[in-house]
């Protein structure tokens, strides 16, 4: 009795500090940027009689609707386009591959630097006078610059792919590996052709892989500020962008945490419609 | 066969699509002309050679190691404790801080950056490094308690009962038994944490006041094309420095799991 007090009580005191520290700074922002959304700027000070002024000006205003969609609509965009490019590479890790260890290192690496600098080197890339342009007309394959490579949603979406790969490739590999290797002679035995196998067998097997890798890069992704400041242009602005102005240059603490709060309840509301579909989809191909 | 070569083709673009960004700037941080395009115009080093003359830059650097340092302290003892509560201890509510302990990863930055923002100002914590150094910590613990968590993992608790089972105290046993057992996965935790510290841009970018970190000063130079060059020597810097940590660590995790075996 007395071990198990004592086990008891030294895990509570051994978690205690990372548990609090986390949970003041997740529910002590939350509580005040509540507050902070039913209050006034007036100029330099705050007033702070509550109303639902901002949330109607926010809810009301078509460019942050417009804002709101295109983060939700891009962020999509990014996480689809994450999941089938990297799908390949993690079921090639998974089945294919002999030195599996080198294979994640090697996809790892680059992602160990910079998210700013990664970025700014797209910027780079994509740029009218940039890499990929002079590199095209250098080698005679085009004769002008491409326009449509940088400032707009494509960058975007082809940044943030980039950025997210490995949190894409990462869990569809380890649900890839769980799967039981008979199951898959089972299905070949009963008659499966590879493509068919793959469809029954392996894929719904790695929906957990794929709900997770999509979660992972859905819900960052929404809020993002770097790649649509660098990369987007006016085409490409997103909600983030809109957040920091508040804070920033117009100086409008109480809408910007109005934004926050409503960009936080929209993106947990897609995930969770996005997470139950999935899997209710997954049983049904079974 | 033929289906495993196309797979084997698709995943080497694919790599090479992962790498262009990481080896551009390098490459471009030795060009000697200011446009980044093809054809390079010679080769210089004149670029890395004007980075230590910047004292802007220098004072950022300094920011930068203060806030990384003293965030890969606490973020790395949090994690340490909590790590070994998780995986030695049963308690009520264990499953509920496990999960919390991760919530970081998934709040969008902006999100993060702002409510910490407003938090700070709320108790009169003014924008500067020491709220750069709470934030960053905030972040950085879900990668130290995975750390630790693998480094518990792989250690044999009989080793710690046999301590106590020998007279020695509590304190005694965490410095002569575990601490030593799992150092690797602290290491690797300190130098992971560290790097999450010292690369991040969006919650420095609110939280920093007039204190700028790097990311925060590298931000204010993309800016500028005339001074594109320095930007490119140093960012290529940062990168080898990042990869270079993390490498490391990544060989501390190693040798802490392989201990077990």
């Amino acid at each position: 009795m007395f071990k198990l007090r004592s086990d008891t009580s030294r895990g509570l005191t051994l978690a205690a500090p990372a548990t609090l520290y986390v949970g003041l700074l997740v529910a002590a922002p939350l509580v005040i940027l509540v507050a902070y959304s039913m209050w006034t700027q007036t100029y330099v000070s705050i007033d702070r009689t509550p109303t639902w002024a901002n949330y109607r000006e926010a809810l009301t205003d078509p460019l942050v609707r417009h804002l709101m969609i295109r983060s939700i609509l891009i962020a999509g965009a990014v996480t689809v386009a994450t999941v089938l490019t990297a799908y390949p590479i993690a079921y090639f890790i998974a089945f294919r591959a002999r030195k599996k260890t080198l294979w994640l290192l090697l996809i790892t690496i680059p992602f160990w630097s910079s998210y700013l600098l990664r970025v700014f080197a797209w910027k780079l890339i994509l740029g009218f006078n940039g890499v990929m342009n002079s590199a095209l007309m250098v080698t005679g394959m085009i004769d002008e610059p491409l326009t449509f490579l940088l400032y707009n949603e494509f960058a975007v979406v082809l940044t943030l792919a980039h950025a997210w790969a490995p949190f894409a490739i990462l869990p569809i590999y380890v649900s890839l590996q769980k799967i039981d290797p008979s199951l898959l002679e089972a299905a070949t035995d009963l008659g499966n052709g590879a493509v068919a196998r793959f469809l029954r067998v392996t894929l719904p097997l790695t929906i957990p892989g794929i709900i997770a890798a999509s979660l992972i890069i859905f819900i960052p992704t929404v809020g993002d500020y770097v790649t649509p400041s660098l990369v987007g242009g006016s085409d490409g602005k997103m909600i983030a962008n809109l957040i920091q102005v508040q804070f920033g240059a117009a100086n409008n603490w109480p809408l910007g945490a109005t934004l926050s709060l409503l960009a936080m309840l929209a993106v947990g509301f897609v995930a969770l419609v996005f997470a139950l579909g999935l899997t209710a989809a997954g049983r049904r191909i079974r | 066969m033929k289906r495993a070569n196309g797979l084997l083709i698709y995943t080497t673009l694919y790599l090479a699509f992962l790498y262009l960004p990481v080896l551009l700037l390098p490459l471009f941080s030795f060009n000697d002309g200011t446009i980044v395009a093809f054809p390079i115009k010679g080769w210089t080093l004149d670029w890395y050679r004007q980075l230590g003359a910047q004292d802007t830059l220098l004072n950022a650097l300094g920011n930068s190691l203060i806030v990384g340092i003293t965030t890969a302290l606490l973020a790395t003892s949090m994690g340490l404790f909590a790590a070994r509560a998780y995986v030695r201890n049963r308690f009520p509510g264990k499953e509920a801080s496990e999960g919390l302990v991760m919530l970081p990863l998934v709040i969008p930055g902006i999100i993060v950056a702002s409510s910490m923002l407003v938090l700070f100002i709320s108790i009169g914590l003014k924008p500067s490094l020491t709220a750069v150094i709470l934030g960053h910590s905030f972040l950085a613990l879900p990668f130290s308690v995975s750390i630790m968590k693998s480094a518990f993992d792989d250690f044999d608790a009989s080793l710690e009962e046999a301590a106590y089972d020998l007279g020695s105290t509590v304190l005694e046993t965490f410095r002569r038994v575990t601490l030593p057992v799992v150092a690797p996965g602290i290491v690797s935790s300190f130098l992971v944490t560290f790097t999450v510290s010292f690369d991040e841009f969006v919650l420095a970018f609110f939280l920093s006041g007039n204190e700028p970190t790097l990311p925060v000063y590298i931000w204010s130079q993309i800016r500028f094309p005339a001074k594109l060059p320095n930007t490119l020597a140093l960012g290529s810097v940062l990168l080898l420095a990042s990869v270079l940590l993390l490498v490391v660590a990544e060989y501390f995790r190693r040798r802490s799991s392989s201990k077990s075996a």
